[in-house]
C-alpha cells in the first residue's frame, strides 16, 4: 500500500465506496467480547463456509464487526442494508438466515427482538427500544466496521478529520475548537479536554508525549474495550490530531491486560495506519511526524491513575506520585505529557470534522456530548448504551434498559465504579451529567452503571467496593493503605452480624480521613461507596448492627435456608444437590435442612422447582425462630 | 532464557515487557529468571522482584495444567459470583489464587472481564461459561476432566 496524502485519501475513499455495492446484502456478525463469549466466532465461520458452499459470495458479504452494544441478546446478527436485527442466533439458525433472509429477503420472526410489553416483534435494529432512545455518535460505526479492515473505516469518512486538522487548521485552532466543544475527560475526572491540551502545548520542551488511557479497571465498565476492539482507528485518529495540536511526537496506548482482543485489534490497526501513512514520518505528506506504541498493562487497578500509569510505562511499579507537577509539565520520562481516556480520544475526530458548534448542541449546560454507559447488573437489557448527557436515570434504566430483571423492585444504581456511589430510587429522575452525579455524592467515572434490586444488600455492596480498593491500594500512602483496610474490617464485621454501636461513626471518621489525606484519586475516592450508602441506606446499616438482620437476604451469616414443610413435596432434588449433605428426608417426605451442617450456598433454593418453591430464606427474628426449633428437636433426641 | 532476553533492549523500561514474555513462555517467573533478568538489565534482583510482585499478571509459582477463572466484577458480584467462587473453592479444595497439589487446577479471580451480560462468569482455559450458578460448578469441573481424558485417549 502506498502512503496517502489528502488528495490520494479522497481518491482511495471514492474507490472503496465505488467498489462496494451499497445494495448488496451483507450479513454482519457482532464480534465484541460479549458475543465472543456466546460463541460468535464459530457462528461466523459457519456462515462463511455455508455461503461458500452455496456459491453465494457474489450475492452476500460477511462481516464480523465491532460490538453492537446489546450484549444481553448475543450473538447478534444484522442483515444489511435492510438492518434486520436477529438476536440470540444459534448455529442451527444459520442456513435458514441465509436462505430466507439474506437471499429471500424474508424475515424470520422467531429470531427478532420481541417487545414483550407491546407484544410485537421488531424488525429493524434501530427500532428496538434498546437502541431507539440512544444517541450513538461514537458507537454508531462499530456495527458497520470490521475492525481488522482499515478500508471499512476509511469508507465511513475515516481519517477525514486528520486530513482537515493537518492541512486546514493550526494547532491553536484545533485546541480552540476542542475547548469550544465543551468536551470533558471521559475517564472519570471530567477535566476540560481543550484546556488540558492547551496547558501541555504551552509547556516548553522539544519532546512531548501523549497517552491513551485504556487501563479500564472499573469492574462492570467495558465501553473503552468495546471501542478499542470495535473501532480502533477512531482512537488512533483522535490521538494523531491531539499529538499535532499539542506538539507530541510519540504516543502510547496503555491497554489493560485482561483485554487480549483489544490489544490484538489495536496492534493490527496501528500497523495498517502506518502502512497508509497516517502514522510515522510526514503524516499524509505533511511535515508532522508521530507514532504510537501499545503498552500491555500487567494487572494493577491503580495504574489507571495517570502518574501510576506513566510509572508503569517506565518499567516501574505503578506507584502514583504527588501532583503538582502535573503530567502536562512533567510526565512520562519527565517530559510534558497529555493523557486522555479512550472515549475522550474517540470524540476528537467527530469534533474536528463536524465542528464545536455541532458537538456542543448535544448535552447539558456544563457537560457536552454523549456518554457511553455500561448498563449491567439486575437489568433486563444488559449492554453498552450511548446517550446524550442529561438523560435521566429512569430513561436509561427503564426505557433503554427495559427495567429490572424478573420483575423485582429497583433499589439502587451504582455509578463510577469503586470511586463512585450508590444512588437510590428517588434519584431516578435526576438528569445525569458530571455535576449532578458529583452533587449526589457519586461520580460519572468511566461510565459503569450497575443496577441493583431488592435482593442486593447495600452494606455488602459497600464492603465489596472497599475490599476491591483495599486489595488494589498500592500501599504507598498510609491513609489509603491502612484506612481502607480498617473500613473493610468494620464493614465485614457488620455483614457478619458482629457490628457494634459506634461502627457507623468510625466509618464516617475513617472515610473523611482517607478522602482528605490520600495521595491519589484511588484513595481520595475510595470511601464514596460507603459514604453514599450511609447517606441513602442508613436503615440497612442499622438493621445489620442492631437487629442482626439483612432484609435483602444476602449476607450469609445473617440468614438461614429453610424448607417449608407445607410446600415440600419430597422430590429429593435439593437433597441430591446439597454439596455437604445437610438435607435429610426420604422420597415423598418433607425434607429438612440441618442448620449446623448447612454452608448456605443456596443450591437447594436454586434447584427447587419453581412450581414447588419450598425453600425460603429467613433473617432476623425469623432466623432465630428456626434455629430455636431445630435446637429443641435435637435436644429431644 | 538468553534467547528470550535478546529480543529486548537491555534497558530498564523493558522490564515489564520481559516479565510478560517470561510469564507467557515459562508459565511463571522462576528465581533463575529473576537472576537472569536482573543481570541483563543491570538492576538488582530485588528490583525485579519488587516490580513483578506488584502486578497481578506475574506469578512466582507454576500454574496448574488448567486454569479456572471466576469474574468478580460488580455485575457478577450482584448476581451471586461470591457463592460460585466458594463452590469452586470447596470442590477443588483450594483457595482462590492457589493450585491443587497435583498441579492440575489453578483457581483464579479476575476483577472484571467485561462480559457483564453473562454474569456470573467462569472461564476454563479461555472458554467462557455464562450465567453460572452453584449447581453448574460440578459439571464445569467434570467437563474439563472429561476433555483431558478424551485428549489422552487420542
Amino acid at each position: 500500500m502506498m502512503k496517502v496524502d489528502p488528495e490520494k485519501l479522497e481518491k482511495l475513499r471514492a474507490q472503496i465506496t465505488a467498489s462496494r455495492n451499497k445494495k448488496k446484502t451483507c450479513i454482519t456478525i457482532c464480534g465484541g467480547t460479549g458475543c465472543h463469549a456466546y460463541g460468535c466466532e464459530e457462528i461466523a465461520e459457519i456462515f462463511k463456509d455455508e455461503i461458500k458452499k452455496q456459491k453465494l459470495e457474489d450475492k452476500i458479504d460477511i462481516r464480523v464487526t465491532g460490538c453492537h452494544g446489546f450484549c444481553e441478546r448475543g450473538p447478534i446478527v444484522v442483515i444489511q442494508p435492510e438492518g434486520i436485527f436477529y438476536q440470540r442466533v444459534k448455529k442451527e439458525d444459520i442456513r435458514e438466515i441465509i436462505s430466507k433472509t439474506a437471499v429471500g429477503k424474508e424475515v424470520i420472526p422467531r429470531l427478532l427482538y420481541e417487545d414483550t410489553q407491546k407484544g410485537v416483534h421488531i424488525e429493524k435494529e434501530r427500532e428496538v427500544p434498546f437502541y431507539k432512545k440512544q444517541k450513538r455518535i461514537i458507537f454508531e460505526r462499530n456495527g458497520f466496521i470490521d475492525p481488522t479492515d482499515i478500508n471499512d473505516y476509511i469508507a465511513l469518512d475515516g481519517y477525514k478529520a486528520v486530513s482537515k486538522a493537518l492541512f486546514e487548521m493550526t494547532p491553536k485552532e484545533i485546541i480552540s475548537e476542542v475547548k469550544k466543544s465543551g468536551l470533558r475527560g471521559r475517564g472519570g475526572g471530567g477535566f476540560p479536554t481543550g484546556k488540558k491540551w492547551e496547558i501541555c502545548r504551552g509547556s516548553d520542551s522539544n519532546e512531548k508525549y501523549i497517552i491513551c488511557n485504556a487501563d479500564e479497571g472499573d469492574p462492570g465498565a467495558y465501553m473503552d474495550r468495546s471501542l478499542l476492539e470495535g473501532n480502533p482507528h477512531s482512537i488512533i485518529e483522535g490521538m494523531i490530531i491531539g499529538a499535532y495540536a499539542i506538539g507530541a511526537s510519540k504516543g502510547y496506548i496503555y491497554v489493560r491486560l485482561e483485554y487480549p482482543l483489544a490489544v490484538k485489534n489495536v496492534t493490527l490497526a496501528l500497523e495498517k495506519a502506518r502502512e497508509y501513512g497516517f502514522l510515522g514520518e510526514s503524516i499524509l505528506g505533511s511535515d508532522f511526524d508521530f507514532d504510537i506504541s501499545v503498552f500491555k498493562g500487567a494487572g494493577a487497578f491503580v495504574s489507571g491513575e495517570e502518574t501510576s500509569l506513566m510509572a508503569s510505562i517506565e518499567g516501574r511499579r505503578a506507584f502514583p506520585r504527588q501532583r503538582p507537577p502535573y503530567p502536562a509539565d512533567k510526565g512520562l520520562w519527565g517530559k510534558p505529557t497529555n493523557i486522555n481516556n479512550v472515549e475522550t480520544w474517540a470524540n476528537i475526530p467527530l469534533i474536528v470534522e463536524n465542528g464545536a458548534q455541532w458537538y456542543s448542541r448535544i448535552g447539558t449546560e456544563t457537560s457536552k456530548g454523549t456518554k457511553i454507559f455500561s448498563l449491567v447488573g439486575k437489568i433486563n437489557n444488559t449492554g453498552l448504551v450511548e446517550v446524550p448527557m442529561g438523560m435521566t436515570l429512569r430513561e436509561i434504566i427503564y426505557d433503554i434498559g427495559g427495567g429490572i430483571k424478573d420483575g423485582k423492585k429497583f433499589k439502587a444504581v451504582q455509578t463510577g465504579g469503586p470511586s463512585g456511589g450508590c444512588l437510590p430510587a428517588d434519584m431516578l429522575d435526576q438528569p445525569i451529567d458530571f455535576d449532578t452525579l458529583t452533587r449526589a455524592g457519586s461520580i460519572m467515572g468511566s461510565g459503569g452503571m450497575i443496577v441493583m434490586d431488592e435482593d442486593n444488600c447495600m452494606v455488602d455492596v459497600a464492603r465489596y467496593f472497599l475490599k476491591f480498593t483495599q486489595e488494589e491500594s498500592c500501599g504507598k500512602c498510609v491513609p489509603c493503605r491502612i484506612g481502607t483496610k480498617e473500613m473493610v474490617e468494620i464493614l465485614t464485621r457488620i455483614t457478619e452480624g458482629k457490628g457494634e454501636k459506634g461502627d457507623i461513626k468510625k466509618l464516617n471518621d475513617l472515610a473523611e480521613t482517607v478522602q482528605n489525606a490520600s495521595l491519589c484519586g484511588l484513595g481520595q475516592t475510595a470511601p464514596n461507596p460507603v459514604l453514599t450508602t450511609l447517606r441513602y441506606f442508613m436503615d440497612e446499616y442499622k438493621e445489620h448492627i442492631e437487629e442482626k438482620k439483612c432484609s435483602a437476604l444476602s449476607c450469609k451469616e445473617l440468614i438461614v435456608y429453610y424448607i417449608e414443610p407445607e410446600k415440600c413435596v419430597g422430590c429429593l432434588l435439593c437433597k441430591k444437590n446439597c454439596p455437604v449433605n445437610a438435607i435429610s428426608g426420604e422420597r415423598k417426605q418433607v425434607h429438612v435442612i440441618d442448620q449446623d451442617v448447612c454452608i448456605k450456598c443456596g443450591a437447594c433454593l436454586d434447584v427447587c422447582p419453581p412450581k414447588v418453591s419450598a425453600v425460603s430464606k429467613y433473617t432476623g427474628k425469623g432466623k432465630e425462630k428456626i434455629l430455636e426449633q431445630q435446637n429443641k428437636k435435637k435436644t429431644k433426641k | 532464557m538468553v534467547g528470550l532476553l535478546k529480543k529486548f533492549k537491555p534497558e530498564k523500561k523493558e522490564l515489564i515487557h520481559i516479565l510478560h514474555s517470561v510469564q507467557e513462555e515459562q508459565g511463571y517467573i522462576s528465581s533463575e529468571a529473576i537472576y537472569e533478568i536482573s543481570k541483563y538489565l543491570n538492576i538488582s534482583e530485588g528490583e525485579v522482584y519488587g516490580v513483578l510482585t506488584f502486578y497481578n499478571a506475574f506469578t512466582l509459582e507454576p500454574r496448574g495444567k488448567h486454569t479456572i477463572t471466576i469474574c468478580m466484577g460488580t455485575a457478577c458480584h450482584v448476581r451471586g459470583a461470591p457463592s460460585v467462587l466458594d463452590e469452586f473453592s470447596r470442590r477443588l479444595n483450594i483457595q482462590p489464587g492457589q493450585t491443587t497439589e497435583d498441579k492440575y487446577f489453578t483457581l483464579e479471580t479476575v476483577n472484571c472481564v467485561g462480559a457483564c451480560a453473562l454474569g456470573p462468569i467462569a472461564i476454563t482455559d479461555g472458554h467462557y461459561h455464562g450465567h453460572v450458578s452453584i449447581k453448574d460448578v460440578k459439571k464445569i469441573i467434570d467437563d474439563v476432566n472429561k476433555e483431558e481424558e478424551n485428549k489422552n485417549k487420542e
